[in-house]
C-alpha cells in the first residue's frame, strides 16, 4: 500500500520526463499522447533547431554567466560574511539588519528601476547586464556568516600570527572548514542563475547574448519552431538535460541545498 | 581594547579593513536595492516613456491603478492560483513527506524522482505541461479517457486555465516541500508518539494533536514559500497562455511587464511594482501572524 502510493507518485513524476525525451527524438508524426518511445528515433528535431537559432551558442552563454556569478557570490559572500562575523566594527549590526530586511523586499519593486539603471549604464545587451545584480547575494552573506561564526577565533590568530593577510585566512585557512556551505552556496546560485529568464527577457535583445532559457522561451513563444512540436520539445530536453545530469550526480548536495533556503530564518 | 594613540598605518588600516570587505556588499545594495526603491517611489509620480523626458503628473498613476481592471483582474488571478496552489501543495507534500518518514526501502530514489521538476527550468516544465494539457493528444486527456472522463479544456477553457496552471506548479514544487516536511517531520521526539500510543490514541489523532502542531513552523514557511511564488508567476503564463483565454491566466508580474515593455509606461509599471511589493510584504506579514496564533 506504501509502495504502491509512492510508486504512483514517482511515476507522475519521472514519466513526463521521459516522455519529453522520446518525443524530442520523435519525427513529427509520431509525437502524440501516451507513446513513451518513437518507433523511429532520429535527430531531426535538434539539427532543425540548431539550424534555425544560436542554441549552442546561449548553452555556452548560460555555463559561462551561471560560472562567472556563482565565482563572484562565493567571493563576496565570503569576504561580507567573514567582515561580519569575526570582526568588529562600527554599523555592523545596522549592516546585518539592512541585510535581513533587503532578503524580504520582494523584487517586483526594483524591477523597472533596475532596468532603467542598466539604460543609464549603457549596459543593456551586454553580459555586465545580467551579472553585476546577481554579483552580491544576501542570502550568501548570511550563510557565509553563520559558518565563520561557527568557526574558533583561535584559527585567525594562529594565521595573523604566521603574517596572513585577512583575503589568505579566509580563502586558504579558514574556506576548507566550511565546504558543506560553500557546494550549498554555489548550486543554488548555479541553479538559479541558469533558470533565470525574467530578467535576461529585460536586459537582452541581441540573440548572440541570449541566455538559454531565454532563447528557448522565445523560440517557444515566437513563430520560429514553425509550430513544430518535436522541435520545441528538443529545445526544453537541451535546456534541462545539464541539470538533470547535474542532479544525477550530486544528488544528496542538490537536496540538501534547496531544504536549506527554506531554512534561512 | 584602548589602542586608541596607536596612530601608525597598520592601525588604519585595520581599522579600514572591515569596511573595505563588507564594501561589496554596501556598493550593491545601494545601487541595486536602496536607489531602485527610492527610484521606484519618485517614479510612481511621472509619466514617462524612456525616451521622451519625465513629468510629474502628481498621484495620477495611482489612480489609474485603483481604477485598473486588468490589473485587479490579475490580481484576482494570483488569488485563485494560491487557493488551489497552496492547499494543493500542503496536502499532497505532507502526505508524502509522512510515506517517507517511515523505514522504507529505495526511500532516496523516490526523494529523487519528486525532487527533479524542482530543480528543472521553469521553461522547461511550461513546456512540457503544455503538450500534456494538449486538448486532442495531451496525455492528461487520454488517461482520463481511459477512466471515462470526457476531455477538458486545460488551457483554452477560461474558467479552468488558471487551475491548470496552478497544478502544474505544485508539481513543480512539490519535491522541495517533501523535503523540508521530513526535515520537520524529523524534529518531532518518537517519545511524543510512544506516550501518546500508551494513551491509546489512532493514528489520525496523533497526526493532528502531535505531528501538525510540531510542523507549525514547517507549515508557515510552506505557505509563506507558495505565497512568494504564486506572486511571482510569470514565465508559466507567458509561455503557455500569454495571459489569456480572455485575460484569466494574466499574472501581476506579466502585467507589470506588459505596461513597462510593450506598452513603455515606465512611472505606471513602477507604481503598479510598488504598490504590488508592499502587497506581498502585507499578505506574507499577516499569514505569519495568523499561523502563530494558531499554533
Amino acid at each position: 500500500m506504501l509502495y504502491a502510493a509512492l510508486s504512483i507518485a514517482a511515476v507522475s513524476f519521472i514519466y513526463p520526463f521521459i516522455w519529453m525525451i522520446g518525443a524530442a527524438l520523435a519525427p513529427m508524426h509520431e509525437i502524440s499522447g501516451m507513446v513513451i518511445w518513437p518507433v523511429h528515433p532520429g535527430w531531426g528535431n535538434f539539427k532543425y533547431m540548431i539550424a534555425k537559432i544560436p542554441i549552442l551558442h546561449s548553452l555556452m552563454n548560460s555555463l559561462l554567466l551561471a560560472s562567472i556569478t556563482t565565482s563572484l557570490v562565493l567571493i563576496t559572500g565570503s569576504t561580507v560574511g567573514y567582515a561580519l562575523a569575526k570582526m568588529r566594527f562600527r554599523g555592523r549590526q545596522t549592516i546585518f539588519y539592512v541585510i535581513v530586511f533587503t532578503m524580504s523586499l520582494p523584487f517586483q519593486i526594483t524591477l523597472i528601476p533596475n532596468y532603467i539603471t542598466m539604460v543609464n549604464l549603457h549596459l543593456v545587451d551586454t553580459f555586465l547586464a545580467l551579472i553585476l545584480p546577481f554579483a552580491v547575494s544576501a542570502f550568501a552573506v548570511l550563510m557565509f556568516r553563520q559558518a565563520f561564526q561557527g568557526l574558533p577565533q583561535a584559527l585567525i590568530d594562529a594565521a595573523r600570527m604566521d603574517g596572513c593577510s585577512e583575503w589568505r585566512i579566509i580563502f586558504t585557512v579558514l574556506w576548507p572548514n566550511i565546504k558543506p556551505v560553500i557546494v550549498t552556496v554555489a548550486i543554488l546560485t548555479f541553479i538559479g542563475s541558469w533558470n533565470e529568464v525574467l530578467w535576461p527577457l529585460i536586459v537582452i535583445r541581441n540573440e548572440n547574448l541570449m541566455t538559454m532559457p531565454q532563447l528557448v522561451t522565445l523560440f517557444a513563444v515566437g513563430g520560429r519552431a514553425d509550430s513544430q512540436l518535436g522541435v520545441k520539445i528538443a529545445a526544453a530536453v537541451l535546456l534541462a538535460l545539464p541539470v538533470m545530469i547535474a542532479f544525477l550526480f550530486f544528488q544528496k548536495h542538490f537536496i540538501s541545498s534547496m531544504a536549506s533556503t527554506g531554512l534561512k530564518d | 581594547m584602548g589602542l586608541t594613540k596607536s596612530k601608525n598605518t597598520s592601525f588604519r588600516r585595520k581599522q579600514l579593513l572591515p569596511y573595505l570587505l563588507v564594501s561589496p556588499y554596501l556598493i550593491f545594495v545601494s545601487v541595486f536595492v536602496i536607489f531602485p526603491v527610492l527610484f521606484c517611489f519618485f517614479l510612481t509620480f511621472h509619466k514617462w516613456n524612456i525616451i521622451a523626458p519625465m513629468r510629474f503628473i502628481g498621484t495620477e498613476n495611482y489612480a489609474r491603478l485603483i481604477h485598473d481592471r486588468l490589473f485587479w483582474k490579475a490580481i484576482g488571478n494570483t488569488l485563485k492560483f494560491l487557493s488551489l496552489h497552496i492547499p494543493l501543495q500542503l496536502v499532497i507534500s505532507l502526505f508524502l513527506a509522512q510515506l517517507l518518514n517511515q523505514k522504507i526501502r529505495a526511500a532516496s530514489f523516490f526523494r529523487a524522482s519528486f525532487f527533479m521538476p524542482v530543480i528543472v527550468s521553469g521553461v522547461v516544465i511550461t513546456i512540457l505541461w503544455q503538450q500534456l494539457y494538449g486538448f486532442d493528444n495531451g496525455m492528461i486527456n487520454r488517461l482520463l479517457a481511459v477512466v471515462g472522463i470526457s476531455k477538458k479544456g486545460w488551457l483554452v477553457n477560461p474558467d479552468l486555465a488558471i487551475y491548470s496552471i496552478a497544478i502544474m506548479a505544485t508539481w513543480k514544487n512539490l519535491g522541495l516541500y517533501v523535503i523540508l516536511f521530513l526535515v520537520g517531520l524529523q524534529t518531532v521526539p518518537e517519545q511524543y508518539y510512544e506516550a501518546a500510543k500508551m494513551e491509546g490514541a489512532n493514528s489520525w489523532q496523533r497526526f493532528f494533536h502531535i505531528t501538525l502542531p510540531m510542523i507549525n513552523p514547517t507549515i508557515f514557511m510552506v505557505v509563506v514559500l507558495s505565497t512568494i511564488g504564486g506572486f511571482s508567476l510569470f514565465i508559466e503564463p507567458y509561455i503557455m497562455t500569454s495571459g489569456g483565454p480572455l485575460n484569466q491566466t494574466l499574472s501581476a508580474v506579466l502585467y507589470i511587464y506588459k505596461q513597462a515593455f510593450q506598452y513603455y509606461n515606465m512611472g505606471y509599471s513602477a507604481t503598479l511594482g510598488f504598490f504590488y511589493a508592499i502587497m506581498i510584504m502585507t499578505v506574507v506579514i499577516l499569514q505569519k501572524r495568523f499561523i502563530e496564533k494558531e499554533g
